[in-house]
């Protein structure tokens, strides 16, 4: 049957067949890295025109619908245009830094994606702290976006950077405690076996309300992780023109504006690979029939169903809810949520000693 | 791919952002202009320094942040083996919360929680 680690080991076993030992790891990282790559670009432009296509559908509007069939290729053309743009750099910025930023940008959201599981055996590094690493990794994306702010040499950039830097750090708080709630249930941090944990049921549905208190503040937190509206201070149009990225133009802004919506992509990855099972498919416990038709939609489809799911709610929150202001939005956090989450570990632990789950 | 993969990606995340920024300077046609690289403030001239002393409020969420970040580290090796050691553990665990609940009632009534 058709499954992407089918294609991987039959890739390995012909480049093995065919070079030394040495030169088909070099060639497997090579094209390991190309992969990547052209993932990032493609999700890029799919996520853009998903985004423009999403707000559009919501506010009963078309949308992009002039470039390509039913405006398919809008995002084509928006990425030429930026490509012709000018990078400019202001007078008096920190030079270093200021272009540091977006690169920084980037090389994190690309190692965010080393351990998520793509499909069942799909995965860059089955790295056995999986959690972890993704927890480790995704603090430092605010490094960047406070490396930007402070190197533009602007008032609105550096207001943005602190607003973003008081925001994700605190929200980072409530997402980790979401997701050690699901460690708790799995007992494991690696990604495989949170997934293969999920095998009888998805933790949503086997881990009673805990579970679900535990998604709706992970859902919550990471929105606001990735600077999404309704959470969006770090660059509020309407008070700062762009916040952190005023004075990036050209591909530098491109490359922020990338890194943002990759980042709601490995958020929202998590999130289907911690409570919505992953690559698994969807299961009942040991209804066999019925899990062995389930089967045979490749587990690539179902992940990529789940995340592009979650990512369609926070693209939903964007156009539902109002922006928050700075004390409100640390209120929520440091007063509702890291309280309730907190106690919500206690009683998922609770609940894990005593086997209540399925 | 094993740890090789950061290396790779890494690589990966250098080379996209390289070569974008290079095929970019090599497509644009830069002009020269003194306004140019002046800091965009809606149009207005910019009025006095920007590195700046920032607002305190930030500085009192970044100590607190800490303290329940390094929490939240002590308690990946409990959430680990949660099931195994079971109510020993927890209890030591509901110990340990309400210590750190002490430091945040402590920061609460100090006024660290509220935005100035």
């Amino acid at each position: 049957m058709f499954s992407l680690s089918g294609i991987t080991t039959a890739l390995h076993d012909w480049l093995s067949g065919r070079f030394s030992e040495a030169w088909v790891m070099l060639i497997e990282m090579l094209l390991a890295g190309i992969a990547v790559i052209s993932f990032f670009a493609i999700l890029g432009l799919v996520l853009v025109l998903m985004e423009r296509k999403v707000s559009a559908w919501m506010q009963i509007r078309l949308g992009p619908n002039r470039v390509g069939p039913k405006g398919m290729l809008q995002s084509f053309a928006d990425t030429l245009k930026l490509l012709v743009k000018e990078g400019m750099t202001p007078n008096g910025a920190d030079k270093l830094l200021f272009n540091m930023a977006p690169v920084m940008a980037m090389v994190i959201a690309m190692l965010l994606m080393a351990p998520i599981a793509f499909a069942k055996d799909f995965q860059l590094w089955d790295i056995n702290i999986g959690v972890l690493y993704i927890s480790a990794v995704s603090s430092l994306s605010v490094i960047s976006i406070l490396m930007a702010g402070w190197a533009s040499n602007n008032k609105y950039s550096l207001l943005g950077a602190m607003r973003s830097g008081a925001q994700i750090v605190s929200y980072e708080l409530s997402a980790g405690l979401a997701i050690l709630t699901i460690v708790v249930l799995s007992g494991s941090l690696n990604m495989n076996d949170i997934v293969m944990a999920q095998e009888n049921g998805w933790w949503i549905f086997k881990g009673h309300i805990p579970v679900i208190i535990a998604f709706v503040i992970f859902i919550i937190a990471v929105t606001a992780e990735t600077n999404r509206a309704p959470f969006d201070l770090a660059e509020a149009e309407s008070e700062l023109t762009a916040g952190f990225h005023t004075e990036y133009s050209g591909m530098k802004f491109a490359l922020f504006f990338l890194a943002e919506y990759v980042n709601v992509f490995i958020v929202c990855a998590i999130g289907a690979t911690l409570f919505l099972g992953g690559w698994m498919p969807f299961h009942i416990g040991n209804w066999d029939g019925f899990n062995r038709v389930m089967d045979f939609i490749p587990s690539s489809i179902w992940f990529l169903g789940k995340t592009f799911l979650l990512i369609f709610l926070i693209m939903w929150f964007r156009w539902s809810f109002p922006r928050l202001r700075i004390d409100q939005l640390l209120n929520l956090e440091w007063k509702y949520l890291l309280p309730i989450s907190m106690v919500n570990i206690l009683l998922v632990a609770a609940i894990a000693i005593l086997g209540w789950h399925f | 791919m094993g740890a090789a993969s950061m290396i790779v990606l890494i690589l990966a995340g250098l080379a996209f952002a390289g070569i974008a920024i290079m095929v970019s300077k090599i497509l644009n046609k830069a002009s020269t202009n003194p306004q140019k690289g002046e800091a965009y403030e809606c149009g207005v001239p910019t009025q006095g320094k920007t590195w700046i002393q920032m607002n305190v409020g930030y500085y009192l969420y970044a100590l607190l942040f800490l303290i329940f970040d390094v929490e939240l580290v002590f308690l990946y090796p409990w959430a680990v083996a949660a099931k195994v050691t079971g109510w020993f553990a927890f209890i030591e665990i509901i110990i340990f919360f309400f210590i750190l609940f002490l430091g945040f009632l402590y920061a609460h009534r100090k006024g660290a929680l509220k935005w100035m």
